[in-house]
């Protein structure tokens, strides 16, 4: 068996990305590690739905206030200039266009971008969240997510079957062995994992993807 | 002489809530900002066909010790009770949780309805509902299932929905500080829904950490205007 980045690793990969003074958005679950892994000497403001912008790291079992919480339900710890807000102004920023970048997590990405990340088969009563508003009110959407399902079958689709949060609303893609960008052109796989080739990962994925020029090793 | 809002027990402020009516929950998730000892007052209280509007359709004591090691009570409660017809809301079940809360299996047994929304629509239901608006267009939920059923409009070249106003007979809504008045503020993200609940609802309950007398709080920092809360029940921490 081929190693697969853990779950911190694909938040550190993904958390490359924030920019100084990004307002980003961590979705439910996996997505909310990265709030660990800001890149040095750069400032984030994290905005979460449930009403606060710029909160700091998880918080730890000896600093933990359940009035201090992500939209994962996990204590996070205060950092001065941190302020709250109600979930209708909450909403007017991810609608309205105010956060720079949402990093959600997801059951399928299709070929166009369209995203799925709320219901599965079996699971009638698994809501949407806020996944549908941030996807649809974001300049920029990361997706977190394992590349194969716990059968091995793809997660990557040319046309998701699991209930849709939005249409072609993602921009790139991370996962325990790639790193994708969804583009006009269709998917163009920028990095693989350590010691897989692009061919391998075709092979996991069964949207058609187009193998970068400059391919290289997922950097961390 | 003002009306007395000052109720001696959550037992009290809910004495009334009648079998049918329309119930929004404030707070988030299951814990942080959920008036707990009022919801548990309504379940000993015993009113049944509830329609429940709430962010978070509640995981119930078992499943609860996944989140937080000691557990604690949340809107499973009322589930488990069978005091629920119908919940509205944008996440009835966590995805990450085994199939086992008490509504998602209450649902499964078509015991109770569920009604999903989109979380910033929900928000914004509740909003039109408490400023009196008979809905708006939303660009939430185009090309989904959402979609169904609802008007189409095209709006500055993009696809939007039209989604309608959500009021309730009653709020049960979570403060930090009330003012004999009612005026209110919130700690921390134990906000989220509870100063737009208690605008969209006939008769707001309040359970607060402490109440002080007018003049107490700054009036700069009152987020909910004492206008809207009628009852509240003081319940230290």
């Amino acid at each position: 068996m081929k190693m697969r980045l853990d779950e911190q690793t694909i938040a550190l990969r993904a958390a490359k990305e924030f920019e100084d003074g990004m307002i980003i958005n961590l979705g439910y679950g996996m997505p909310a590690l990265c709030a660990n892994f800001i890149p040095e000497g750069r400032t984030i403001f994290f905005q979460s739905e449930n009403g606060v912008l710029g909160y700091g790291q998880l918080g730890t079992d000896e600093e933990k206030d359940y009035e201090l919480i992500n939209a994962s339900d996990q204590p996070v710890t205060p950092l001065p200039g941190m302020c709250f807000f109600d979930s209708g102004i909450s909403f007017d920023m991810i609608r309205g266009g105010h956060i720079d970048m949402v990093i959600l997590g997801a059951y399928q990405v299709s070929e166009r971008g369209d995203l799925a990340n709320w219901g599965r088969p079996g699971r009638p009563a698994t809501g949407m969240g806020g996944g549908m508003d941030l996807a649809t009110g974001c300049k920029k959407l990361v997706v977190m997510m394992l590349h194969t399902t716990k059968e091995g079958g793809p997660r990557i689709v040319r046309q998701c079957t699991f209930p849709l949060t939005a249409k072609n609303c993602v921009n790139k893609i991370f996962t325990d062995i790639a790193v994708i960008d969804v583009t006009q052109r269709g998917l163009i796989l920028r990095e693989v994992a350590p010691d897989w080739t692009a061919e391998e990962v075709q092979g996991l994925t069964e949207a058609k993807l187009i193998f970068a020029e400059d391919l290289k090793e997922i950097e961390l | 002489m003002p009306v007395k809002k000052i109720f001696a027990s959550c037992d009290d402020a809910v004495a009334d809530i009648f079998n049918g009516a329309t119930i929004m929950i404030g707070g988030f998730g299951s814990f942080g900002g959920l008036p707990i000892n009022l919801i548990i007052a309504l379940a000993k209280q015993g009113a049944k066909e509830l329609t429940i509007i709430g962010n978070q359709g509640g995981v119930g004591f078992e499943l609860s010790k996944r989140i937080k090691p000691e557990g604690y009570q949340d809107i499973g409660l009322l589930y488990e009770k069978s005091q629920v017809k119908k919940f509205i809301g944008s996440v009835p079940a966590l995805g990450g949780m085994p199939p086992t809360s008490p509504l998602e299996t209450f649902y499964k047994e078509g015991k109770v309805e569920i009604e999903m929304v989109p979380q910033g629509t929900l928000a914004e239901r509740i909003r039109a509902g408490a400023g009196g608006l008979g809905g708006f267009y939303t660009p939430t939920g185009v090309g989904t299932r959402v979609e169904i059923g609802k008007e189409k409009k095209v709006i500055n070249g993009r696809e939007h929905l039209l989604e309608l106003p959500l009021t309730a007979d009653f709020a049960l809504i979570k403060a930090h500080q009330a003012d004999t008045l009612g005026n209110l503020v919130y700690r921390g993200t134990a906000r989220c829904f509870n100063p737009i609940m208690a605008m969209a609802a006939k008769m707001t309950i309040v359970e607060v950490d402490k109440i002080v007398q007018p003049g107490e709080l700054d009036p700069e920092s009152v987020v909910t205007p004492h206008l809207y809360v009628r009852r509240i029940v003081e319940v230290p921490r």
